[in-house]
């Protein structure tokens, strides 16, 4: 999803310079309801429904508004989830409106996917893939330049002076030769009267101020104090609080409930019985567990009650000897294989995880005979509307939604099951009801990330360099139940990232994709997406094939990135100031990993110890990142961090398995989390450039896990080809 | 039968069931929504609180077993000189990121270095590893209480 839409949107930038750019048709101005100078912005679409950009069609899909008080309100359909984008988004704008960050305010906006579409995500009305700076780098600049430009034109109006002898400067119009002076405020509804300039041009890099600057983020102090409002936390007058009890089983039904104890319980006020789920409702969740550990169900498991782990990789294996779709096709790959002096094959394999957001899911609702109000913290408040239309029949415009900080997204709240159940229960209920999930529901009816398999091989020449490179792998196609537009020919743009576009040369290169969706279990993005499992894969094996040709794995992988500098700088930068080479101790090793993902060049080395009875310790990360431009490094910072951490987690600990059809873990003793006393120290390096920015989010995550299974191999001769890492492997042989 | 319990210096009077996990009666019944509910079962820490100044587990601690206690949530912290401390460090250092996870974090940073004003790594790592950030903001944590350690040092 990632790739091509990106080059699409590059492709929609309304002007071939980005430093003179034209306004073409996607801006207008006006009058701002209650005074000021409001803005109106049609950011390009990306999937090819080009109306919001056409010529004679304007659709604004988000606004800037200047108002009488000199405030700055944006209004954008991005989520805060604790990336740090309701700063970054913020920095555009202030940048070329020359005023402080302080003075902008960004609002939520309410779900209208025609309005405020992700131009990177197709069109959805959506925060994930990295892409809230993405997609508003250009056109968000651009509209605080041309903002500026008419602010200035007001101000020499007013004093009738040529605007060639004003300028812009900390949220005022200035004379120069006068040093006269008139507050943004002042002139906002004056400017609102000025024509839009026809070509604006936008800063230079190097005249940023506020671009590339560490910015305080602005949601931080309502988070150490208890005072900030999750989804989890809003309470309606008379809200009721319900849990909830799912079918184990994927598919299964309720066969019988018996309530009498759960009804018995003090403060139980109802139970709702639905098709495949039991709800609780109390005055409080304590009530509502007791009432949920009191009740009695019989469940009919249905199909999938025989259902464990092995059947679906079982499937996965056998699908791969077959064909799929052909994803990539370079070179004569049979030709290239056949001549091949050595042979390397392996098969990869990733297991299903859930998000196990910090906040579990939740969702308040009021149904109504005439509407029905929602407050839940989503990616995608549009599905969440459209969810709530569906469940109850009514119109899309009599469904609210209040969206709210989010305890952790990472893909999980991009979908809208959470909300669809709690519209099914709250239509049962009189009043408004929080429907709050357990940990144990949370991780055992969660969508998952895909499990994935890959049979994989390469041809090596004399020199041990890859001259045919064959991968067909299969699993669940997430993009084709979430946006279906994007699958096409067996294939979607998710699911191939990373495994298609590497950034070495390789010159005969055949992929194929098999979809195989697994029975019955439900599976959804996750950060890092496609490349989460694609990057495992081919970096760990680009390593096998160093260590087939008896190389250095740095050195060879050098050796394949004459043509991508940027890529070959990030390696460089990683492993020189990893220490690459130097000696380490018995059983500690360093491993290495090198993507372009999210439109970001990423290396990372980690160094890894592996205790006698095969217990892993991920002891340091060195990162060498070039997003491009930088909006605000001490976001990225922490988002590698983040991302890395996430990923280690994932790589030491995440799995989840089934057996009879169950999800056989249910908190975090049996889904572990990595915690303080295993986090390693992370350096972050990040190369300085003036490129368009790339995605920071995910692309932490999918680099690490190769890392830490090339590092493994170092210290221990044994190729992990399978994640988690299995410690009982790694046991050392007395 | 009516219970009474005193958080944050106020005496409330809560009618539930004597096993109700405080976590709920915060949250659900008092309105407290700084402290969050993560596990359920004292595996992630979102939930802490200090009970009489120790950093407890407030999803598996029965109301009934408070008694007179004094209970102090994240809404009070900063009135106490090491809950302002690490509130502050944690600004500094920009810790944050999604937060769902901070009060807890924040109350069990809080009762470490009111009782630990000089805590060595390994001292951090003990009273910290029960509480998850999902967001993985360890490095972030571990840079902050030092920070509050030494602005303690300081005659602070």
């Amino acid at each position: 999803m990632i790739n091509h839409l990106a080059s699409q949107a590059v492709g929609l930038d309304p002007s071939p310079s980005p430093n003179d750019l034209s306004r073409r048709k996607f801006l207008q101005a006006g009058a701002a309801a209650g005074g000021g100078l409001m803005l109106s912005l049609s950011l390009p679409f990306a999937d090819g429904n080009v109306e919001a950009a056409s010529a004679d069609a304007f659709t604004p899909n988000a606004f800037v508004r200047i108002q009488r008080d000199g405030q700055i309100v944006l209004t954008m359909p991005y989520v805060e989830m604790g990336q740090g984008t309701y700063t970054s988004i913020p920095m555009l704008i202030a940048e070329e409106l020359e005023v402080d960050l302080k003075q902008v305010r960004l609002e939520h906006a309410l779900p209208n996917e025609k309005l405020y579409g992700n131009p990177l995500l197709g069109g959805v009305q959506a925060t994930g893939n990295s892409n809230a700076v993405r997609a508003s780098w250009q056109p968000l600049r651009q509209a605080g330049a041309i903002a500026r430009a008419m602010l200035v034109s007001a101000g020499a109006k007013r004093w009738n002076v040529d605007p060639a002898s004003c300028r812009a400067q900390s949220g005022e119009v200035l004379h120069v030769p006068t040093g006269r002076r008139a507050k943004y405020g002042e002139l906002a509804d004056a400017a609102a009267r000025v024509p839009v300039p026809e070509r604006v041009a936008l800063k230079r890099p190097e005249d940023f101020k506020l671009i590339g600057t560490p910015a305080k983020r602005l949601d931080t102090p309502a988070k150490v104090n208890g005072t900030a409002v999750y989804g989890i936390d809003v309470r309606p007058p008379g809200v009721k609080i319900a849990t909830l009890a799912q079918s184990p089983v994927f598919g299964g039904r309720v066969k019988r409930v018996d309530d009498a104890a759960a009804k018995a319980v003090k403060g139980v006020r109802q139970i709702v019985q639905l098709e495949d789920a039991v709800a609780v409702v109390a005055d409080h969740m304590g009530a509502a567990k007791k009432g949920l550990a009191a009740l009695v169900i019989e469940w009919d498991d249905g199909p999938y009650a025989k259902l464990n782990t092995k059947d679906v990789a079982d499937e996965l294996e056998k699908a791969t000897l077959g064909s799929g779709a052909v994803a990539q096709n370079i070179g004569d790959v049979d030709a290239a294989m056949a001549s091949a002096v050595t042979k390397v094959e392996a098969i990869y394999q990733v297991p299903f995880l859930a998000h196990a957001t910090m906040e579990p899911m939740n969702c308040t609702v009021h149904v109504r005979k005439d509407g029905c109000e929602i407050w839940v913290g989503s990616q995608a408040v549009a599905r969440v509307q459209a969810a709530a239309a569906k469940t109850t029949g009514l119109p899309l415009d009599e469904v609210v939604v209040h969206n709210h900080l989010i305890g952790g997204g990472f893909g999980r709240r991009l979908e809208a099951d959470g909300a669809a159940r709690a519209v099914q229960i709250a239509q049962h209920v009189d009043g408004p009801v929080k429907v709050v999930w357990t940990r144990e529901e949370d991780i055992q009816h969660d969508m998952y990330r895909p499990y994935w398999l890959d049979r994989i091989s390469a041809g090596l020449d004399a020199k041990g360099m890859p001259v045919a490179w064959n991968n067909c792998f299969a699993g669940s196609s997430v993009a084709s139940r979430w946006a279906a537009a994007w699958f096409k020919n067996g294939l979607d743009p998710d699911s191939t990232e990373g495994a298609i576009d590497l950034v070495y040369a390789l010159p005969n290169m055949h992929v194929e994709y098999v979809r195989i969706e697994p029975p019955g279990i439900p599976t959804a993005f996750w950060r890092s997406v496609g490349p989460s499992h694609n990057v495992f894969v081919t970096e760990s094996f680009i390593d096998e094939l160093a260590i087939a040709a008896k190389q250095d794995p740095v050195a060879y992988r050098l050796a394949l990135l004459e043509k991508k500098p940027r890529a070959k700088a990030v390696l460089e930068l990683a492993a020189e100031k990893a220490g690459w080479g130097q000696p380490l101790p018995e059983r500690v090793g360093r491993g290495v990993s090198l993507q372009f993902v999210f439109a970001t060049y990423m290396a990372q080395v980690a160094e890894v110890e592996v205790a006698k009875d095969g217990a892993v310790r991920v002891r340091r990360v060195v990162c060498a990142v070039d997003c491009g431009t930088v909006v605000n490094p001490d976001t990225v910072q922490a988002q590698i961090q983040s991302a890395i951490i996430f990923g280690i987690t994932a790589a030491l600990h995440g799995k989840i398995t089934l057996r009879d059809g169950r999800v056989e873990q249910t908190n975090f003793d049996t889904y572990q989390m990595l915690r303080m006393n295993e986090a390693p120290a992370i350096e972050v390096h990040i190369v300085q450039n003036f490129e368009p920015p790339g995605g920071m989010g995910e692309a932490g995550t999918s680099a690490i896990p190769p890392a830490v299974t090339n590092a493994i191999f170092a210290a221990t001769g044994k190729r992990l080809r399978k994640l988690p890492v299995d410690t009982a492997a790694l046991k050392q042989r007395a | 039968m009516a219970l009474s319990i005193k958080v944050n210096g106020t005496a409330h009077s809560v009618d539930v069931d004597g096993d109700t996990p405080l976590l709920w009666v915060l949250r659900d019944v008092l309105g407290m929504t700084g402290t969050k509910f993560g596990c359920g079962m004292a595996l992630c820490g979102a939930c802490t609180v200090h009970v009489d100044g120790v950093a407890t587990r407030s999803c598996i601690t029965p109301v009934d077993s408070i008694g007179s206690s004094e209970i102090t949530t994240i809404e009070a912290i900063g009135a106490t000189a090491a809950g302002a401390k690490i509130q502050k460090a944690w600004l500094d250092r920009e810790v944050v990121q999604c937060g769902y996870c901070q009060s807890g974090q924040i109350m069990s940073a809080s009762a470490l270095l009111a009782s630990n004003p000089r805590p060595a790594d390994s001292d951090i790592d003990s009273a910290m590893s029960g509480n998850i950030c999902r967001c993985g903001t360890y490095l972030r944590i571990r840079e902050a209480i030092k920070e509050a350690a030494e602005s303690s040092g300081q005659g602070g």
